[in-house]
């Protein structure tokens, strides 16, 4: 249990998906400009990593491992990432229109969002861990945790940034560094601020 | 001889439509490897021909991939060429594949792919999407490169693994130099993608909206 929770806490803030592991970056510079919209995609980030972590980990330490089938393991995530998108889009569309509409542009987009794909790959590294250390997913409830978690630090990270952006609107940038440029030095900004957990230990 | 439709496909991603610092696509990558120029350098390599071999395949087959399924044709292509990668690097270069650790799997998700796949390749003959393929890859290769020179020389004191600045200098041998270690952290490689693309902005005066 302490476990689960050192996990939990760790990936949000010291693992952050965004500042210290770069995933998911594509959307979260693109998608960024409003906080309604960003918390809706990171609303989806998470849902999509809560389904598609689990049943990864049971492929990976149940079919892959026994069978030999490490280097498969690419093909495999990818498509059961791409089908359990699929999948949740339309059960998003049959039993929540309105969510829906809030969230339709961007499910698809998540079947090549790196931070589901990253996360996958990274749990996969980590089930090989050592079991003492505060890193390693060790069962099917430590995934859930690490699931929960990435998707809750990505979330607070790509609604932040949408703040920030949204007050940034009325200051006086250099031609040149305006958009993109900017953001990017925001974004290393908040890495910064959020080195500052390094130490965190529970 | 080339046509200009051709030279464009290769010559436009390398400046004025570069795949990371003007469309914004396969960020995620460029700022995790460069913290040293070698894995930079293979992860660009790497990229630039899964691209181009990827472009060839879809654009060979894109008369007949239905519409419907084709990204799922798409991501499975690309997966396969990606295990092979990954596979050799693992034989033949393991340092750098366990330095590139989860990076070399997350070219499958690569923006730069899936946008190229379908922007182009979909729509456009093999030989050149191979150019298309290929201009993106070393586009995306130079930025790499840019980045982890600064990071390795400010960061560590040195290139490709050889040093750079001599250990005489360092305060620990009696010298008044030091390394800058927020260098080697990920929040500079943000800062200085930032300014690569702050440069290039200021030089192609078109690109500032």
């Amino acid at each position: 249990m302490e476990h689960m929770i050192s996990l939990f806490v760790r990936s949000i803030f010291t693992d952050n998906m965004i500042f210290a592991t770069f995933l998911g970056m594509c959307s979260y510079l693109a998608v960024s400009k409003n906080v309604k919209t960003s918390l809706g995609l990171g609303v989806a980030v998470t849902f999509v990593l809560l389904i598609t972590l689990p049943v990864n980990y049971l492929l990976q330490v149940h079919v892959l491992d026994p069978m030999n089938l490490g280097y498969l393991s690419f093909i495999l995530f990818i498509a059961v990432i791409a089908a359990i998108v699929q999948i949740v889009e339309m059960f998003v569309e049959k039993f929540s229109p309105s969510l829906y509409a809030s969230l339709g542009i961007f499910l698809p987009l998540i079947a090549v969002n790196c931070a589901i794909m990253g996360a996958s790959l990274f749990m996969q590294q980590r089930i090989l861990m050592d079991p003492a250390d505060p890193k390693a997913i060790t069962g099917i409830g430590d995934a859930l945790m690490y699931a929960l978690g990435s998707g809750i630090g990505w979330l607070l990270a790509i609604v932040a940034l949408a703040g920030i952006r949204e007050k940034m609107e009325y200051n006086d940038v250099p031609k040149p560094l305006q958009g993109l440029g900017i953001t990017f030095i925001t974004v290393g900004l908040m890495a910064m601020a959020f080195m500052c957990f390094s130490g965190l230990n529970i | 001889m080339i046509s200009e439709k051709t030279r464009e496909a290769f010559m436009g991603p390398l400046n004025k439509n570069n795949p990371v610092v003007v469309q914004i696509l396969g960020i995620c990558s460029a700022l995790a490897v460069t913290v040293q120029l070698k894995p930079a350098l293979v992860m660009g390599i790497a990229v630039t021909i899964i691209v181009a071999l990827a472009n060839v395949v879809i654009s060979a087959l894109r008369n007949t991939i239905p519409g419907r399924i084709r990204i799922i044709v798409q991501l499975v292509v690309v997966a396969a060429l990606v295990t092979l990668v990954s596979g050799i690097l693992k034989a033949f270069a393991y340092d750098v594949s366990v330095a590139l650790s989860v990076y070399i799997g997350l070219i499958i998700t690569n923006c730069i792919l899936m946008g190229r796949l379908e922007a182009y390749a979909m729509s456009n003959g093999p030989l050149d999407s191979l150019l298309d393929g290929l201009g993106n890859g070393f586009g995306y290769m130079w930025i790499l490169v840019v980045v982890a020179f600064v990071r390795e020389l400010l960061g560590s004191g040195s290139l490709l693994g050889f040093r750079i600045i001599p250990e005489s200098w360092y305060v620990a041998n009696g010298g008044v130099y030091e390394n800058c270690g927020m260098m080697v952290m990920p929040a500079m490689a943000l800062i200085l993608v930032g300014c690569v693309i702050w440069a290039h902005r200021a030089l192609n005066k078109e690109e500032i909206k």
